[in-house]
């Protein structure tokens, strides 16, 4: 390209150069510096306190609590995000646009007003209330949502509704219906279809969804914040971050970044996967 | 046999599972999305017109609404800016580390936001790495609106990129070439050709920043301070202060004004989004 | 007749894909549905296949109603215009596919894939992906595929559609013969009159959702008995005022239709037409276009502008010049039907060249053309 243009071609360099210092410069203040932050300040009390400030009965409840909600919501919304895209991108029917803008919403409402709506469903004010009342007198079980795992949970479930489906729809969409109907056409039944036409198909994309979800899940704050209130009971690392940056003592700071550190890494790990998935999916 | 056939073969759809999915899709979105979201318009309405207008006019509520609001534009308008460079840096030169740099740009979806919200803030704070040069040039970024505005361009940037770089590497080649050979200048080029032919994209990726930062919450409420007396207090934060509080009738009457903006934005992205397939599928 | 459809209609909303289709296709017969995009063709195919179910209607096959049978029981096998092969299969298993789900036992799956792959000379492709394959070789497997469970319909839609010009006509004969020799029953749709002309042996063209005219080739040829099917088949200039020209007079028609062919024009000093120069007319040569193995003629004669076909062997023309022309005969159209007019000049006459008499007739009293 540049031979063609050989009069303009220093010009051109000087373009290039500066848009590549200020994409760097941005991209490092903007999102390299908080990584090193975070590991920064995590370690400025030394490693004893950064593996102390992990071993609290806080963090490992907090852990515990993270990784079912976590576990719960991909398992959910992966079923969710296969048998949504499949009805999605399959067939043709009125109101298809609107129902994938419906499974949208989560992406675009406030992580507050999620929780909030769990909430309004299932707390003191919430129309579901009895219901759960009924259920716990009828069976004498004493189940809890507000303020309580399952609350968590759901939460949880609410902001990571489409991540698996939103990386599923567009891959099928390319991919067509062609072979699904070539298939049906020889007497091949859904989930014979699914299996050996669809799946081969979607299965990175299906991959980097669920790792994706996992991300978010981990991290979710907002939402859960508005569900969940005991400490070393429902918090989840977010939160537990959350109540020791806010304790505001030096030492309960460092601890603070300690537990992010896991999260960062988490994070880390997550865009190599991806970086690595893309790469192979292009090659394909 | 032939019977439960013609049922199958009556809606004209060859492959199996769509009753099935379609079902299972539109019961799990209700009952997990719309009837929980439902509830919050519910208990808004069942306040008296007054009463919800009332609190919605409480001036710290209206400021919350306008911090969020503005905050949220100027760094949307940021993103595009940087969200254009980028993805052009990306898609059309070739330089050691691209890779790296592509991938970073996904690191807002993947960082939780406290994480982020806490280190901002200790970021930008007079003691911290950046805070304190700056502080020293007599600009304060934590518990002010330019910290706020920092921590949604962070927030946002992934939106814009990504929206952008599909429609960038779609971009036929040959078409800036033919508008160069014609006579267009390089930059002439850019502004008519490639910024009229990314618009769309760019507005998408606007829309999903700016709905984005409207209704962030984790990566904003450190660095903003929570002020009420400076105005730093975002609409998320305004909800969950009423919902700690137990004020109900409050949190949902606020919820509602920023659903129904959440939903007109999301209206708004729709349908530039529609344009641009049906552009794109006439070409 | 093997294949019947009685009465079908079929709608997409406002649309009307097929407005009362009849049709009858014979057992052993290699049928072509021919039209213009949007003619409803692949409609009628779908329906067929039942990947579409008619609004109302029969589809028979083989004497017995099927629009209420799952398209897998009908034993058809169905090619894909873009031939929907599966890419993450090998060339094996795609072929095997229909015969796994048969359950079938599977030392006989293999003896079938392989007689295939033999039969259409991909035996060394057996373990490649679609991709690694080219237009032809993935036409092939498709082909493969249809047949591997033994159907005794094929349905091919728009089978040539994916390959490229050069190789396409290899393919079209080789796809002839491969079906002749399967001995098939097989319906196959195109919008490519070339296509269907040299593949089928029995054509059925569409237009509008609607059947204009069945036939083999030389009737749909030779016998246009639609407006439509006189224009689309061959090239052909509507000319309006065709009673201007010498030989013809005004009938109760909207216009007519003259193909390239059935202009002869040439040079007044021209030996072998001397007989004839009497029925014929003065035309200016008002533009050339070279047509690789011919020349493209448009002539001006009393004011109407034709077209035809000059071979290169013959004396150059240029632009301008002066020829005779003779218009051997037209198809004259109203609304609904299609008529063959002769020159009546031409029929009169008593051609004494023994040369030129062979050239312009032929054994069942037409011109040759």
């Amino acid at each position: 390209m540049a031979k063609n243009r050989k009069g303009s071609e220093k010009k051109v360099d000087i373009t290039k150069i500066v848009l590549i210092a200020l994409s760097v410069l941005f991209v490092f203040l903007m999102l390299v510096m908080p990584l090193i932050s975070v590991i920064v300040n995590s370690l400025r009390e030394g490693f004893k306190f950064y593996f102390q400030s992990l071993g609290t009965s806080y963090v490992l409840s907090a852990l515990g609590v993270t990784v079912i909600a976590t576990v719960i919501a991909v398992i959910v919304n992966t079923f969710f995000g296969l048998v949504a895209s499949w009805a999605i991108t399959k067939f043709s029917f009125k109101g298809k646009q609107v129902l994938a803008t419906l499974i949208d919403i989560p992406f675009s409402i406030s992580p507050v007003v999620a929780g909030l709506s769990y909430v309004m469903t299932f707390g003191r004010l919430g129309w579901a209330r009895p219901l759960i009342n009924a259920i716990n007198n009828t069976f004498g079980t004493d189940i809890q949502i507000v303020f309580a795992i399952p609350g968590v949970v759901l939460a949880t479930i609410f902001v990571t509704f489409p991540f698996v489906s939103r990386e599923l729809i567009p891959v099928l969409n390319v991919e067509g219906t062609d072979e699904e109907e070539a298939a049906a056409l020889m007497g091949a039944k859904g989930f014979t279809i699914f299996r050996k036409i669809t799946f081969p198909h979607i299965k990175w994309a299906l991959v980097y969804g669920v790792i994706l979800c996992t991300a978010r899940a981990l991290g979710e704050f907002g939402a859960v914040n508005a569900l969940s209130k005991t400490r070393g009971e429902t918090f989840t690392l977010p939160l537990e971050i959350d109540a020791l940056y806010l304790a505001g003592s030096a030492d309960s700071i460092v601890s603070s970044f300690a537990v992010s550190s896991l999260l960062v890494i988490i994070a880390i790990v997550v865009l190599i996967i991806r970086n690595i998935f893309e790469h192979n999916a292009k090659k394909e | 046999m032939a019977k439960s056939r013609v049922k199958k073969y009556r809606g004209g759809h060859v492959i199996p599972g769509f009753g099935l999915t379609l079902g299972i899709t539109i019961a799990m979105l209700s009952l997990l999305i719309l009837i929980p979201l439902a509830s919050v318009l519910g208990n808004a309405f069942r306040q008296s017109p007054a009463a919800f207008f009332k609190t919605i006019t409480q001036p710290n509520v209206i400021h919350s609404f306008e911090t969020s609001i503005l905050c949220s534009f100027i760094a949307a308008v940021i993103n595009c800016v940087f969200g254009l460079i980028l993805a052009w840096v990306l898609v059309k030169y070739e330089f050691p580390g691209k890779r790296i740099l592509d991938g970073l740009i996904e690191l807002p979806f993947c960082l939780p936001t406290a994480v982020a919200g806490i280190t901002l803030s200790k970021m930008y704070s007079t003691t911290g790495e950046l805070g304190g040069p700056l502080s020293k040039l007599g600009i304060k970024v934590s518990y002010t609106h330019i910290g706020l505005t920092i921590a949604l361009v962070f927030i946002g940037i992934p939106f814009v990129v990504r929206a952008i770089q599909p429609v960038l590497e779609k971009m036929d080649k040959q078409y800036e070439e033919a508008a160069y050979i014609l006579g267009a200048s390089k930059t002439k080029t850019f502004f008519k050709v490639i910024l009229s032919e990314i618009k769309p994209a760019m507005l998408t990726g606007f829309g999903l920043a700016f709905a984005r930062g409207i209704g962030e919450y984790g990566s904003v409420i450190y660095i903003s301070g929570n002020s009420e007396k400076e105005r730093t207090q975002v609409v998320s934060y305004v909800i969950m202060q009423k919902l700690n509080y137990l004020d109900y009738e409050s949190a949902t009457a606020i919820a509602l004004v920023l659903l129904i903006i959440s939903f007109l934005l999301l209206f708004f992205i729709n349908v530039v989004q529609i344009r641009q397939s049906r552009r794109t599928n006439n070409v | 007749m093997y294949v019947e459809l009685k009465n079908i209609n079929k709608n997409y909303g406002n649309f009307q894909a097929s407005t009362d289709v009849n049709l009858g296709i014979e057992k052993g017969s290699l049928v072509a549905l021919l039209g213009p995009s949007g003619s409803g063709k692949t409609t009628i195919l779908r329906m067929i296949a039942g990947l579409e179910t008619p609004d109302s209607g029969d589809i028979l096959i083989d004497g017995v109603r099927v629009n209420d049978v799952a398209p897998s029981e009908r034993g058809i096998g169905f090619m894909f215009q873009n031939y929907a092969l599966f890419r993450y299969m090998t060339v094996y298993d795609n072929i095997a596919f229909g015969l796994k789900l048969r359950k079938e036992d599977p030392k006989k799956i293999k003896e079938r894939v392989e007689e295939l792959l033999e039969l259409t000379s991909l035996k060394d492709f057996g373990k490649r992906y679609p991709n690694q394959l080219s237009g032809g070789q993935r036409q092939r497997v498709a082909f493969a595929r249809a047949l591997a469970p033994n159907p005794s319909l094929l349905l091919l839609d728009e089978p040539f559609a994916a390959i490229d010009a050069k190789v396409r006509q290899e393919l079209r004969s080789w796809l002839r013969e491969i079906i002749y020799k399967v001995g098939i029953t097989s319906i196959f749709v195109t919008h490519d009159q070339d296509e269907a002309v040299e593949v089928a042996d029995q054509i059925i063209v569409t237009n509008k959702g609607r059947v204009e005219q069945t036939g083999t080739p030389r009737e749909i040829y030779k016998d246009p008995h639609t407006p439509f099917v006189s224009q689309f088949i061959g090239q052909s200039t509507i000319v309006e005022e065709y009673y201007k020209m010498k030989g013809f007079q005004k009938g109760p028609y909207k216009g007519a239709i003259i193909r390239p062919e059935f202009i002869e024009a040439f040079k007044s000093d021209n030996k072998v037409f001397e007989d004839v120069i009497g029925c014929s007319e003065e035309g200016t040569i008002t533009d050339i276009l070279f047509r690789g193995n011919s020349l493209l003629l448009k002539l001006d004669v009393n004011g109407v502008t034709l077209t035809t076909h000059r071979s290169l062997e013959r004396r150059s023309v240029k632009i301008g010049e002066k020829m005779r022309v003779i218009i051997y005969r037209l198809y004259a159209f109203d609304d609904e039907k299609a008529y063959l007019l002769e020159n009546e000049e031409l029929l009169k006459y008593d051609v004494k060249n023994r040369h030129l008499e062979a050239y312009l007739y032929s054994s069942d009293g037409y011109f040759v053309v």
